[in-house]
């Protein structure tokens, strides 16, 4: 029940991060990364998992 | 770049004489673009505005340089244009990565340059996505260096469509300048140019997506105008998409209070890797652009003078010393210095007065001299800056053209070409694209030429002139044409 960054795709734009209604995803070191564990996948919030809807690469905020 | 940079390193604030030497030597940039009027032709407050915003009065952007700090990454909408990858192509050419900053780096960048570039006025946030979309980062930025350099302008450039959450934050900020990106106000037309936006948590397609762009860029227009921010309105000229389209985007930014159109050609190579370059959309070429500029004319004013700049340029428009302030370059402490920023108003105070009355003087000598319906010529002038003639033909980068006739002397665009000599020799090819990018023009101004390319040039057809040297530009350019119509040039040409 998580979504995960495909790493090699990001462009560490940052902008999954601040839509993230669990305050999930951070930047660590050189790129964004989802903390699994307050993953939700954005049930309860919202119909879709907010990284993927707004990333801008497709394939790049994937289930884990 | 290495010789096409203004360099005022060697700036000594002194005495006005001292500073007009040290910008004749070293150079500085030239003559007209943005909004072309002069302060009699706008109320007194717009022009406090404007007066010293490089883009947006193309007057001031002979005298003043702006930056662009890469702080804002993230965006809310694909453009068919932009690949994520690099940079937002709104404004910055396409296939740039810029150096990417945090609202503390930044600021403290903002201070070095202030304390090196004396003709630092404006700075903007044009991404390298959204300004209005990441505008936590946006607005932390904009408070850090308003608290150290309070009369810096600030503007931003957006897409618009999260603008209209952030007005009241702009008024609280002074910010008075906003560009928007307004490609289409047809949403059908918007289908083919946004494959998607990110609105009210969803990723919207097709004609919904571009409605509701549409509606909130209009709003933002809207907005923005009432509350007297001034507008400037981006358009991206898409060959077959949007061409046609942009006139009548031309007269509604208008009808809505744009202070100023700017008419940007596309950018597409595949190596972009973007929609379009993969496609094979091309852009423009030089001549449909300015057609459409001329269409437009008679809409809201023009910007012509648009280098599409690296969402992390510095200097002075046409310039880019972003390298000589990279974030390794740039100590971990600087505290600012405001009197080299000080001297350098002042100077430009009495210069740019100086040089508006020259203008005058050289528009009633031709008007006087030259019959009315006279055939209108186009020059091409090498410039640093200050509205002058004072850059060797060979470190041009681009070339500024005017258009002359009877009613007097006006910028018409700017023509880039690689730098045709890097080492101080001269390479055949890259003089032969100078002629190819001159093409249509007969005329080069320019503070020094070799005598090796003047012939080369004068066997492609072209005449380069060193003779006005230092000159204003409006004065060389009416007295070069008196001389085309036959008449005394009427100023000692090597005064
Ligand atoms: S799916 Fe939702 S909760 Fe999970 S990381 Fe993405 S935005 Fe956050
Ligand atoms: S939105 Fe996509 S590209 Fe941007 S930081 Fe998040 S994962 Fe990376
Ligand atoms: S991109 Fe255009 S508007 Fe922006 S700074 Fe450059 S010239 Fe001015």
């Amino acid at each position: 029940m998580a979504l995960k960054i495909i790493k090699s795709q990001c462009t560490v734009c940052g902008a999954c991060e601040f839509e993230c209604p669990n305050a999930a995803i951070k930047f660590k070191g050189d790129t964004y990364i989802i903390d699994p564990a307050l993953c939700t996948e954005c049930e309860g919030h919202y119909d879709a998992p907010q990284c993927a809807e707004v990333c801008p690469v497709p394939n790049t905020c994937v289930p884990a | 770049m290495g010789g096409t940079v203004i360099s005022l390193d060697g700036l000594q604030i002194g005495t006005r004489d001292d500073l007009t030497k040290a910008m004749e030597s070293k150079g500085c940039e030239s003559s007209s673009c943005g909004s072309s009027d002069a302060p009699e032709d706008m109320d007194p407050a717009t022009w406090e505005k404007v007066k010293d915003h490089p883009c947006y009065s193309e007057e001031a952007h002979h005298y003043f340089a702006r930056m662009h700090v890469a702080v804002a990454p993230a965006c809310n909408i694909q453009c068919n244009y932009c690949n994520r990858k690099y940079d937002c192509a709104n404004e910055s050419r396409p296939g740039v990565v810029s150096e990417r900053l945090t609202p503390e780096m930044a600021a403290r960048k903002v201070i070095a340059v202030a304390n090196e570039i004396p003709q630092l006025s404006v700075l903007g946030i044009a991404g390298p996505g959204d300004s209005a979309y990441d505008w936590k980062k946006t607005k932390e930025t904009f408070q850090r260096v308003a608290e150290q350099l309070p009369d810096i302008k600030l503007c931003l450039s957006t897409n618009g469509l999260a603008l209209p959450d952030h007005v009241d934050d702009l008024l609280d900020m002074n910010i008075d300048h906003v560009t928007l990106t307004i490609n289409m106000i047809d949403p059908e037309v918007g289908t083919k140019i946004y494959p998607w936006i990110f609105w009210d948590r969803k990723r919207r397609t097709g004609l919904e997506a571009a409605t509701i762009l549409h509606e909130r860029q209009m709003q933002s227009l809207d907005m923005l105008h009432e509350r007297g921010i001034l507008v400037k309105v981006n358009s991206v000229m898409i060959p077959g998409i949007n061409d046609k389209h942009l006139l009548e985007v031309n007269a509604e930014v208008k009808r809505r209070g744009a202070f100023l159109h700017n008419i940007m050609p596309l950018i597409s190579a595949p190596e972009h890797g973007t929609h379009f370059g993969l496609t094979g959309q091309r852009g423009p070429n030089a001549a449909e652009l300015k057609e459409l500029q001329d269409a437009c004319a008679g809409g809201a004013n023009l910007m012509r003078h648009c280098r599409q700049c690296r969402a992390d340029a510095v200097g002075l428009l046409g310039e880019d010393r972003g390298q000589e302030f990279t974030m390794d370059l740039v100590p971990d402490e600087v505290s600012y210095d405001p009197t080299k920023r000080e001297a350098y108003r002042d100077w430009v105070a009495e210069e740019r007065g100086e040089r508006r009355a020259a203008a005058e003087a050289a528009k009633s000598e031709t008007a006087g001299a030259v019959a009315e319906d006279a055939a209108a010529m186009l020059v091409a002038v090498a410039t640093k800056g200050g509205g002058r003639i004072n850059q060797h033909f060979g470190h041009a980068n681009e070339f500024q053209i005017f258009e002359v006739d009877a009613e007097g002397v006006r910028f018409v665009t700017h023509r880039r070409c690689d730098n045709y000599c890097v080492g101080g020799y001269g390479e055949e090819d890259k003089l032969e694209l100078v002629i190819r990018t001159l093409e249509g023009i007969d005329t080069i101004l320019c503070a020094k030429i070799g005598d090796c390319p003047r012939e080369d040039l004068e066997k492609a057809g072209i005449t380069a002139i060193q003779d006005y040297a230092y000159e204003y530009i409006e004065t060389a350019v009416s007295a070069v044409y008196r001389a085309r119509m036959g008449l005394p040039a009427g100023i000692a040409a090597s005064a």
